[in-house]
């Protein structure tokens, strides 16, 4: 039964989001937006005492939901909506829970996601991308290496978010991408968890961005950085057959649609202000007119609209295929290709239909445009979802379509 | 809750819809786009998927609900194997669905069972009207109260199957609202004048007909003295053409990749070109993307909610989609999409319909 209802449960959670981004987040926007590098602390704070008691998945597992994605989703688009940088500066397990979930065991996931139950602040981060690769993600040069009942890391890692906050202002986890073989591809791919405090593991500089300021972006160095055997996810106990590249990159089957749920509210916040401002001015859009009579700018809004929503179901579709245990791998990549697409061009559309108002600094519109075009970078280029999809409908392998 | 599965009866009809599809529409489109006629088959064959009697609950002759979300797919595996088809197909929805959405009990019992035979009973409506400022919420025909009748002036275009329909639907101006009249064939003053000729659809008969002072008894205003409510049928209008919108789309996306397979150029398939497979890749994306909100503005219209912002992002998207994919289809051809041996052109012809002939399908 195809069915669009909300049910009560995605509707509290999303209104209670809607709520925090209204009055917690976007009025401190462009603060931190002009502060890049200064922690969100009251918004941390207001985060962890209350709200993620109240925002399902800011602690997996709290509360017991019906369609947990699928209410994610809605969450993260309501946040996104208040203000991008906020979003990704939350303290939760975020894309590192998510990837212990998929590939640890049961007492790695007890002890490493017990933290985010308790009293202090702790983020999670993840550390994949290198200085000359990202989206090749098998082709990372971070070693592993065993040493006696420890592994050895050694290496460089790029745009690591909250790297900073789980490892230097929490008590929180990072996870790292390395190879316990170069030689063996994306088969020697393996996930380590790094915990705060742990010799070795260094931040050693967080990047000036276009946008997104208010979320932390740092490069990490590994050097000799030991972490015990057991920090090595993996469903078994051989380290040679765990089959962890597989298992972490079903993780980006989640994590995409979550950017791209990301886009789809920063996009949302550009359209919504845009009509207050058109209303404002006494000029309504109207549904029920033919296209070809509709003026410019009536034309404009409703095709942004259409795209949004276009963007916006994609994602849900995505959701539902995940809370329904489907693959999802398509849609996922789907989801994000379009959210990267819609975000920019609406964002980009934005400034240009507000005229010198949108260029201020004094309105949210050219920030969006600038925190917009991360969408359609992180968690996969547009193009790389482009190729997953077209390789997937085309019933292709990698050395087919390169 | 959310869920994008359609039940076991929906997937049941969508099979059927796939296979009648294939064996009598497709196997004969290009034919029938040539002679711009269409083939008896599939009123024929396609009557009998009871797709119309199976809407209409039975106390006016019928065995089912009506129910957008059904319409939307089904329509859009009919429009995979033709567009015209499919328009000649469900041309009696035209009459029956404003029936049975608006009509008033007499109006129901009069009509409704009419279309719950085995045999197709063609019908129309008469919506649009041959300027470029065309608005159906500002009709230039207009219905004028006359004593006990309504009179009826004004020109009508691109009205389906007039020449054959039996019943005929004609859409009006009174009072600054359009409200829908059921005209009689024989009434005097209606004329059914030169058949159209449109760009693609060209399987799928559309006449110009003119009104000169037709009276139509009071009791023959769509909905009785209420009137109707005539956004809700123009938006089932847009989600019907936007389904089959999906149809056509999907048909020129198959085509392209499997074309871009077997296509070989420098050693290998065009398909293994970035820029041939991510042109693919974004005419699926939005392809898919395209459903989901058709689905969205039907399942609205099943709920009997307002749809006239859903299903006026529904149309403005697919009929952009199903233009950009038909075209980018065709480039994939390269010569060959231009050549009328290979359908790719039609499709293209038949898109670009989409956004300009609302009021000719209704689901």
């Amino acid at each position: 039964m195809i069915s669009f209802e909300m049910s009560e449960e995605i509707r509290e959670q999303k209104e209670y989001a809607e709520k925090v981004s209204r009055e917690k987040v976007r009025p401190y926007a462009r603060y931190y937006d002009e502060h890049e590098h200064e922690v969100p602390w009251d918004f941390v704070k207001f985060i962890w005492e209350e709200a993620r008691y109240h925002i399902a998945c800011l602690m997996p597992g709290s509360m017991d939901l019906e369609e947990p994605f699928m209410t994610q989703m809605h969450s993260v688009e309501a946040l996104s909506w208040g203000d991008q940088g906020f979003y990704l500066a939350l303290p939760w397990p975020a894309l590192g829970g998510m990837a212990i979930r998929a590939t640890g065991t049961e007492e790695q996931i007890e002890r490493f996601l017990k933290r985010f139950h308790g009293k202090e602040v702790t983020w999670a981060s993840m550390a994949l991308t290198e200085a000359h690769c990202g989206s090749d993600s098998a082709a990372i040069r971070t070693r592993a290496v065993q040493d006696g009942d420890h592994w050895v890391l050694n290496g460089e890692k790029l745009f690591v978010s909250t790297a900073r906050e789980s490892m230097i202002n929490s008590k929180g986890i990072m996870i790292v991408w390395a190879t316990i073989d170069p030689s063996m591809g994306r088969k020697g791919m393996r996930l380590f968890v790094v915990e705060a405090g742990t010799p070795g593991l260094k931040i050693t500089r967080q990047e000036k961005k276009l946008g997104m300021r208010a979320s932390d972006t740092a490069v990490v160095v590994l050097e000799d950085c030991r972490i015990p055997l057991e920090n090595m996810l993996s469903n078994t106990g051989d380290p040679k057959k765990a089959k962890s590249f597989k298992g972490a990159m079903a993780t980006f089957d989640s994590a995409r649609p979550t950017a791209a749920a990301g886009g789809v509210g920063i996009a949302r916040a550009t359209l919504d202000f845009l009509k207050e401002q058109l209303s404002e001015n006494g000029v309504p859009i109207r549904y029920d007119k033919p296209r070809n009579q509709l003026s410019a700018i009536e034309k404009e809004i409703i095709d942004m609209e259409a795209q949004l929503e276009a963007a916006w179901l994609l994602v849900i579709k995505a959701a539902w295929l995940i809370d329904q245990k489907k693959p999802n791998t398509v849609e996922s990549s789907m989801s994000k290709l379009k959210a990267g697409d819609i975000v920019t061009k609406i964002t980009q559309k934005g400034v240009e239909l507000m005229g010198n108002l949108g260029y201020s600094r004094k309105l949210l519109l050219e920030k969006w445009m600038r925190d917009g075009k991360v969408i359609d970078l992180f968690e996969g280029t547009g193009q790389i979802n482009r190729l997953i999809v077209a390789r997937r409908i085309l019933g292709y392998t990698g050395r087919e379509l390169k | 809750m959310y869920s994008f599965e359609p039940t076991d009866e929906q997937k049941m009809i969508v099979d059927e819809a796939k296979k009648l599809a294939e064996r009598e529409f497709r196997s004969r489109m290009r034919d029938c786009d040539e002679k711009e006629e269409p083939a008896l088959q599939w009123m024929k064959e396609g009557w009998k998927l009871s797709l119309l009697p199976a809407s209409i609950p039975e106390e006016y002759g019928g065995f089912g609900e009506h129910s957008a979300i059904t319409w939307a797919l089904a329509a859009e595996e009919l429009a995979f194997g033709d567009l015209s088809a499919t328009l000649v197909l469900t041309a009696p929805n035209l009459v029956a669905f404003p029936v049975l959405l608006c009509g008033n009990e007499e109006q129901k019992q009069e009509i409704l069972p009419a279309f719950c035979t085995d045999d197709y009973r063609p019908a129309s409506a008469a919506l649009q009207e041959p300027r470029f400022n065309f608005d159906p919420n500002r009709l230039e025909t207009k219905a004028v109260k006359n004593g006990g009748d309504y009179v009826v002036s004004g020109t009508k275009c691109n009205v389906p199957l007039a020449e054959e329909a039996e019943h005929l639907l004609v859409y009006a101006d009174l009072d600054g609202k359009t409200q829908g009249f059921l005209v009689s064939k024989n009434t005097p003053g209606l004329v059914v004048k030169e058949r159209e000729k449109n760009m693609g659809m060209k399987a799928f008969p559309l006449y110009s007909v003119l009104l000169e002072e037709c009276r139509v008894p009071a009791s023959n205003r769509l909905g009785g003295e209420n009137g109707c409510d005539f956004q809700l049928l123009l938006n089932s209008s847009k989600v019907g053409l936007s389904a089959m919108a999906l149809g056509v789309a999907r048909a020129s996306c198959e085509y392209a990749l499997e074309y871009a397979k077997e296509r070989k150029a420098f050693g290998e398939a065009i398909a293994q070109r970035q820029s041939i497979a991510f042109t693919l890749a974004e005419m699926r994306t939005d392809l898919d993307a395209a459903r989901m909100m058709v689905w969205k503005a039907a399942w609205l219209l099943d709920q009997g909610r307002d749809a006239t912002r859903e299903s006026c992002l529904a149309s403005n998207f697919t009929s952009d989609m199903a233009v950009t994919v038909a075209d980018r289809a065709l480039q994939i051809l390269g010569g060959y999409g231009f050549i009328r041996e290979f359908p790719v052109e039609l499709w293209l012809r038949n898109a670009r319909g989409f956004a300009v002939m609302e009021g000719i399908t209704i689901i």
